[in-house]
């Protein structure tokens, strides 16, 4: 790895490995990301490459490891350019078919293809699925391009071009000015303006400053940090220094959050790597900037994605919270300046140096420019991340990329924003992925999480698990938190457990609003929007569970009972069989039956029921 | 267990109490939990009081303070995984183990945990089981895997005996 002494050096290390690259027509791009791993794709990569070295192929052919590219519920995935043809759902023995037939004849094979849920038809092409189609991916499509552990595959796709352009070349005052202009907001959850974040920084006293990036994606449902992280470390790492140069700060740090494994180990590689290479350190790229980053691992609490939390977390200390009547980018870690920013506000930072501010505010509404990546999950057809341009409405993002409910079943919801956010009717699907609109419906955009609800889906059971949630993450340092959370689950359990009345439903609204207005910091603060956005729009699911004691979804176990429908039920005695309580009773080849005071509505027998004769009433 | 494992762990981490969550994530990894003793080697060599390395490891999900069982199946409770019955995973774990969450089960073999969320979540429900992701987990597919897991180490210990 040479060691770069300046941006000359860079340029034609660039040039040099793109020449290299270009003499290799055919790639071949897997992915190796947390989810396709799941779905043992180093098994189809291993296989794969004894496969090309058999047939003589591993110098005619670059073989490509990246990491996330989104769409994990299609992996593994393979990318075959230059055709760009797309093959899904790939297994270890599928690997010598495609080298002999689809690589040296030129022959699809169409089980392989992706088959659109929507249309039922096979496509081809990556770039003809709809998935993709209507997506705006910026940021995403690098992650195809690059394997992660390679930093060279980044340089070669012109990274570290944006570090070279800005350091030793142009001012702080010029850099933060872009970003301002921009109009790049935090995109962790805060929206906080990101020049105004590093003007305040850069303008604060003091020689020693700090940089963070939080990884420390903890609303549950959202994973696009982790897919970045992951898959693209260096653009994160080229943020984070141009960022640093800004501020006037000499050491950064890449907090992970615990449940990333492989984000904390490609973090760590491209950190060694850019060191290796001079572009860390001392004098980077010859000028008189000298910056080095550590990685932090996170000890799993959701409270340490807060800033402050996180800081005193880097400190050793417990993951607690502090008043910001001083911001931390005055008063931050070890009580110096410190920026903090999400993984993604890092990551656009480098594109938006090199293709200027005024590309990434085309995109985008007056209060919310560029692109935001989403992590589309729940009840949908296509279900991964997904990048759009902020605007874009969430119709478009559940029907023409989600491709709609999955199961034939009516969607009901949306729910943005993680444990801060808040759910969405249907009849709001029109709202634009946007900071401000989100936030007067009830919601937020928060990190980026869009779970779709279908009608399977109970709100109030949604409500419960976000105060479930939120009263275990809770640090319990500041009171209205800490019992408030508390006594708003007790009376919303009382409502699923068939115990509610009328009379709690203004009482739990004005511990919201109390809760809201009182806590120390932003997840006490943001905890009541489960409950306040579900009361606002779904006030008849509560109604129901008060008044009748029935919940409609079919969720809430105090109120629902199991049956078996005499008519689908063959007598196989796999329901009974698996019953954890005997309450299931029957003769072989004969119609059972549940007993309901035994049956402790655990939903084991009806999960495994293969004619579908068990459900709930 | 001996001090002087724990020692190597500390390595150039000597006299930082910046470093103690880095710590006591090496020891989790290293032994599985973090057992008085090695609270009390850390305090040491870290210069940290033992009430605050208790503070951090009690705060921390990360660290368990209990041994665990050999096989740590860990189910997401994240908001996608939830949505697709979760909650029906950890019912069919805890009858067909017999345990609660964060207890090991009387053979040895299994504990239970929750997490909130994996970031795998098109995939879900996920289950993690000593670093190993099954995805589109449901009950019927979890008992096996505890059926199967069982039988894998009443072979190997047959086939240990055997040696």
């Amino acid at each position: 790895m040479p060691r770069l002494n300046n941006c000359k050096d860079l340029e034609s290390l660039k040039e040099r490995l793109q020449a290299r690259r270009k003499k290799i027509k055919t790639t071949l791009t897997t992915c190796a990301g947390t989810g396709c791993q799941a779905s043992r794709s180093w098994a189809v990569i291993e296989l794969l490459k004894k496969e090309l070295a058999k047939k003589g192929l591993e110098k005619t052919v670059n073989l490509r490891t990246t990491g996330c590219n989104g769409f994990c519920e299609q992996g593994p995935i393979m990318v075959l350019d230059p055709d760009n043809l797309f093959y899904c759902h790939i297994r270890p023995e599928d690997v010598p078919e495609i080298v002999s037939e689809t690589l040296m004849k030129g022959k699809v094979i169409n089980r392989l293809l992706y088959t659109d849920p929507v249309s039922g038809k096979k496509i081809t092409t990556e770039a003809e699925i709809p998935f993709y189609r209507a997506q705006d991916r910026q940021i995403l499509a690098m992650n195809r391009k690059v394997d992660p552990c390679s930093i060279e595959d980044y340089i070669a796709a012109g990274g570290y071009t944006a570090l070279a352009k800005t350091i030793g070349v142009t001012n702080p005052e010029t850099v933060i000015g872009a970003i301002k202009a921009s109009g790049l907001r935090g995109r962790g959850g805060g929206g906080f303006p990101t020049g105004r974040k590093w003007a305040e920084c850069h303008e604060a006293p003091g020689d020693e400053k700090y940089v963070i990036c939080n990884a420390d994606e903890g609303d549950p449902g959202a994973y696009m940090d982790r897919c970045v992280l992951e898959g693209n470390p260096h653009l994160v790492l080229e943020g984070m220094m141009i960022g640093a140069w800004a501020v006037g700060a000499g050491k950064g740090y890449i907090y992970v959050r615990n449940e990333y494994p492989l984000a904390v180990k490609h973090s760590r590689i491209a950190v060694e790597q850019a060191r290796k290479m001079g572009l860390l350190g001392e004098n980077i790229l010859g000028t008189d900037f000298s910056f080095d980053v550590e990685i932090s691992r996170g000890g799993g609490a959701f409270v340490c994605g807060e800033s402050t939390a996180l800081m005193a977390s880097l400190e050793g200390k417990v993951g607690e919270p502090r008043a910001k009547d001083v911001h931390t980018v005055v008063d931050g870690l070890w009580h110096m300046p410190t920026t903090l920013n999400n993984v993604e506000t890092w990551a656009n930072v480098p594109m938006i140096i090199q293709n200027g501010a005024a590309w990434f505010s085309a995109k985008g509404t007056g209060g919310s420019k560029g692109t935001k990546i989403l992590a589309l999950t729940g009840h949908v057809k296509n279900t991964g991340l997904v990048e759009v341009a902020m605007g874009t409405p969430i119709s478009k993002i559940v029907n023409d990329i989600g491709g709609g409910g999955a199961n034939g079943k009516a969607i009901k919801a949306v729910q943005t924003g993680g444990p801060s956010g808040g759910c969405l009717p249907a009849e709001k699907f029109d709202l634009p992925v946007d900071f401000d609109a989100l936030y007067e419906a009830g919601s937020m955009i928060g990190s980026g999480g869009m779970v779709v609800m279908d009608e399977r889906t109970c709100m109030v059971d949604v409500a419960k698990y976000f105060l479930t949630f939120l009263q275990d993450e809770s640090c319990g340092k500041c009171l209205p938190c800490r019992l408030g959370i508390d006594r708003m689950l007790e009376i919303v359990t009382d409502i699923t457990e068939g115990r509610g009345k009328r009379e709690q439903i203004p009482l739990l609204e004005e511990l919201a609003q109390t809760v809201q207005e009182t806590s120390l910091c932003g997840l006490g603060k943001t905890a009541p929007n489960p409950v306040l956005s579900t009361l606002r729009y779904f006030l008849p699911e509560y109604e129901r569970h008060i008044d009748q004691k029935c919940c409609p979804a079919g969720v809430c176990q105090a109120l629902i009972t199991y049956q078996v429908f005499g008519e689908k039920c063959n007598g196989c005695g796999v329901c009974l069989r698996n019953c954890p309580n005997k309450a299931i009773q029957g003769r072989k080849k004969e119609p059972h039956w549940i007993d309901s005071k035994l049956c402790t509505r655990c939903g084991i027998c009806a999960s495994e029921c293969k004619f579908d004769a068990i459900s709930v009433s | 267990m001996h001090i002087r494992s724990i020692e190597s762990l500390l390595k150039e981490k000597k006299s930082q109490p910046h470093q103690l969550i880095e710590v006591l994530q090496d020891v989790q990894e290293t032994y599985g939990y973090i057992s008085e003793e090695a609270m009390t080697t850390v305090s040491q060599k870290l210069g940290v009081p033992l009430i605050d390395v208790y503070r951090v490891a009690s705060f921390y999900k990360a660290f368990s303070l209990k041994p665990r069982g050999k096989n740590l199946l860990t189910l997401c409770q994240g908001t996608a995984c939830h949505v697709r019955l979760s909650k029906l995973l950890l019912n069919q774990a805890l009858t067909q183990l017999k345990v609660s969450p964060g207890e090991i089960s009387e053979d040895g073999l299994f504990t239970i945990e929750q997490v909130n969320c994996l970031g795998a979540c098109a995939l879900g429900p996920v289950v993690l089981q000593n670093g190993t992701y099954h995805h589109h987990m449901n009950p019927g597919k979890l008992r096996k895997l505890i059926i199967s897991i069982r039988k894998a180490e009443k072979e190997e210990t047959a086939h240990a005996q055997t040696q």
